[in-house]
């Protein structure tokens, strides 16, 4: 009954709850398309630069921010509004709620960042392999939607404004490390570095490879970094959250 | 005996303090458990431990027969629980919050349809079940998450201060409907500070204080410990000197209440009897002579002035 099957449906009901209450608050429509929008917009006017070009960077952006846009407002949130404790007293492991959790960031990171993908395609512009980006990007939404929900985590705040806020103290230098506006071989060796320890540097450095044909690491590597740093991070989401739960209950 | 909650040595500190301190209890099948005590005694922390909300530093907690450490998931797949705080999902309707609790309990969806429909109506919700529970009153809020509680059927309800800041009618129904859940064989915790509804609604009755059980028995039992709160209350035709009656031996201590005298004795009849030869002495009527039991408010009062830990 409570298998690992049992608790991951669990999870999807979480989600779909997630889904229903958290996707039209006010600071996921700023921080998850209000300002990758507008971060989009002025990445792209006025640069004398093939869209081509431009794409790789736009794409991992704009992915960035909408993935890990959700996840730091739901914990603080559900704490404010006691709904937490509530949902520990269902026969549900905290890993359930943090993989709800996931899942709802996930789901709306990948429906927005499929709206550069599908404009790129309008435009006429094609990857080299379609569906190995269409996996790319989910594999990627997934590890930033881990990231977010990790964000949440400290200091164990009831304040979603403050989560937000917080959280992007580490997206922003985040974006500006990985690739995003100057490619990772632009990098000096230092920079280059610090861009490996981004998840994503290696989303950015795969959509560069697929659209342009170039890349600092090889594309299985982008794949495997992805990977590692996924499940590094939904450990760590799971974790932290363990340590900091009394607090948010007291 | 066969309990359905068994608590043994259960210890909890928040920094130095003691919030639960090796505290034993156990709670029969069937059974309505009062949990009693003032603000800060345990009694929250108590009930999260057992709904595998908090880890305890020590002791162990067994629900429906399973360890709430070791099977947390298992023990609460046959609870319900209401907590202190009001915690419905404002965002959600009331059917989408039974639906989510269901749903989370693995409820399959004919049964969890039939249990939240048939909740709904006998809490007078069914009409507003689609609305947003953001625009419901006090309550209704607190009649929907009794609903949430019962929605699984669970085997043990769990009810942390169910009835506070209610009005008289939502406290008086939800009050019914723990009666009528119990007398379907299941077992109640309740944690309140209403003494009138421990009275009222429970078999037996912990009371709690600094994080340890000063007793536990039934309502009766408790007030039948301390005799010597009982009291007679007598009301003369006209004031009287109450020096008199503190000279008594029988007498433990005599206070004016209104027009009558409140005079606490372990010995009603002895003193009734000198009450009726003082009357006749001092040329006095006596109008009214009650004999009164000490009350539970008056029991819970003495117990946590610290005269009496059990453990």
């Amino acid at each position: 009954m409570n298998s690992f099957t049992e608790q991951f449906k669990r999870s999807l009901v979480i989600a779909e709850k997630n889904i229903k209450i958290y996707y039209l608050k006010g600071p996921v429509i700023i921080f998850g398309l209000v300002f990758p929008l507008f971060l989009a917009l002025a990445y792209v006017i006025g640069r004398n630069i093939p869209l081509r070009e431009i794409l790789p960077g736009l794409i991992g952006m704009t992915t960035f921010f909408t993935a890990t846009s959700v996840g730091p407002s739901i914990i603080p949130w559900e704490t404010r509004s006691k709904t937490l404790e509530r949902l520990l007293c269902c026969p549900i492991a905290l890993w359930t709620i943090i993989a709800g959790d996931i899942i709802s960031s996930f789901i709306f990171g990948l429906i927005i960042s499929v709206i550069p993908l599908a404009l790129t395609l309008v435009l006429g512009i094609q990857p080299l392999n379609f569906i190995i980006l269409l996996l790319g990007l989910i594999i990627a939404n997934l590890c930033f939607a881990a990231l977010g929900v990790l964000l949440s985590a400290y200091p164990p705040t009831d304040i979603p404004a403050t989560s937000m806020m917080l959280s992007s103290l580490v997206k922003f230098p985040l974006v500006f490390i990985s690739g995003v506006f100057i490619p990772v071989e632009q990098l000096p060796q230092w920079g280059a570095a610090i861009a490996s320890f981004s998840p994503l540097t290696y989303f950015t450095d795969m959509v560069r490879q697929l659209f342009l044909g170039r890349g600092y690491y090889p594309l299985v590597l982008d794949f495997l970094a992805i990977i590692i740093f996924t499940t590094a991070l939904t450990f760590a989401a799971i974790k932290l959250h363990g340590k900091t739960l009394t607090k948010r209950l007291s | 005996m066969e309990y359905v909650i068994a608590v043994q040595e259960l210890t909890k500190h928040y920094g130095d303090v003691a919030a639960v301190n090796h505290i034993s209890f156990g709670v029969e099948k069937g059974e309505v458990f009062g949990f009693l005590g003032p603000n800060g005694a345990g009694k929250t922390t108590t009930i999260r431990i057992l709904t595998g909300l908090i880890k305890p530093d020590g002791g162990r907690a067994f629900v429906a027969g399973y360890d709430v450490l070791k099977k947390p998931i298992e023990a609460k797949q046959r609870i319900g629980v209401v907590p202190e705080v009001s915690n419905t999902y404002v965002d959600l309707t009331a059917w989408e919050n039974l639906a989510l609790i269901g749903k989370l309990y693995g409820m399959p969806p004919q049964k969890l349809r039939e249990n939240a429909a048939s909740l709904l109506k006998e809490f007078g919700l069914y009409e507003v079940k689609d609305k947003l529970v953001r625009a419901f009153s006090k309550g209704m809020k607190q009649r929907l998450l009794l609903c949430m509680a019962l929605v699984n059927d669970p085997e043990v309800l769990f009810l942390d201060e169910p009835t506070s800041g209610l009005d008289v009618e939502s406290a008086r129904l939800l009050r019914e409907k723990i009666i009528q859940y119990n007398k379907d064989g299941k077992t109640v915790f309740l944690s309140t500070h209403n003494m009138e509804e421990a009275n009222q609604l429970c078999h037996r009755i912990a009371v709690i204080n600094h994080g340890r059980i000063a007793a536990i028995d039934t309502p009766e039992n408790l007030r039948a410990q301390s005799m010597e709160l009982q009291y007679i209350e007598v009301a003369f035709n006209k004031t009287v000197n109450m020096q008199e009656f503190s000279e008594n031996p029988s007498i433990t201590k005599a206070v004016p209440a209104g027009n009558k005298v409140r005079i606490y004795t372990a010995n009603p009849s002895t003193v009734i009897e000198f009450l009726v030869e003082y009357a006749k002495r001092n040329d006095l009527r006596i109008l009214s002579l009650n004999t009164m039991m000490p009350s539970l408010e008056d029991v819970f009062l003495k117990l946590i002035r610290g005269k009496g830990v059990i453990q």
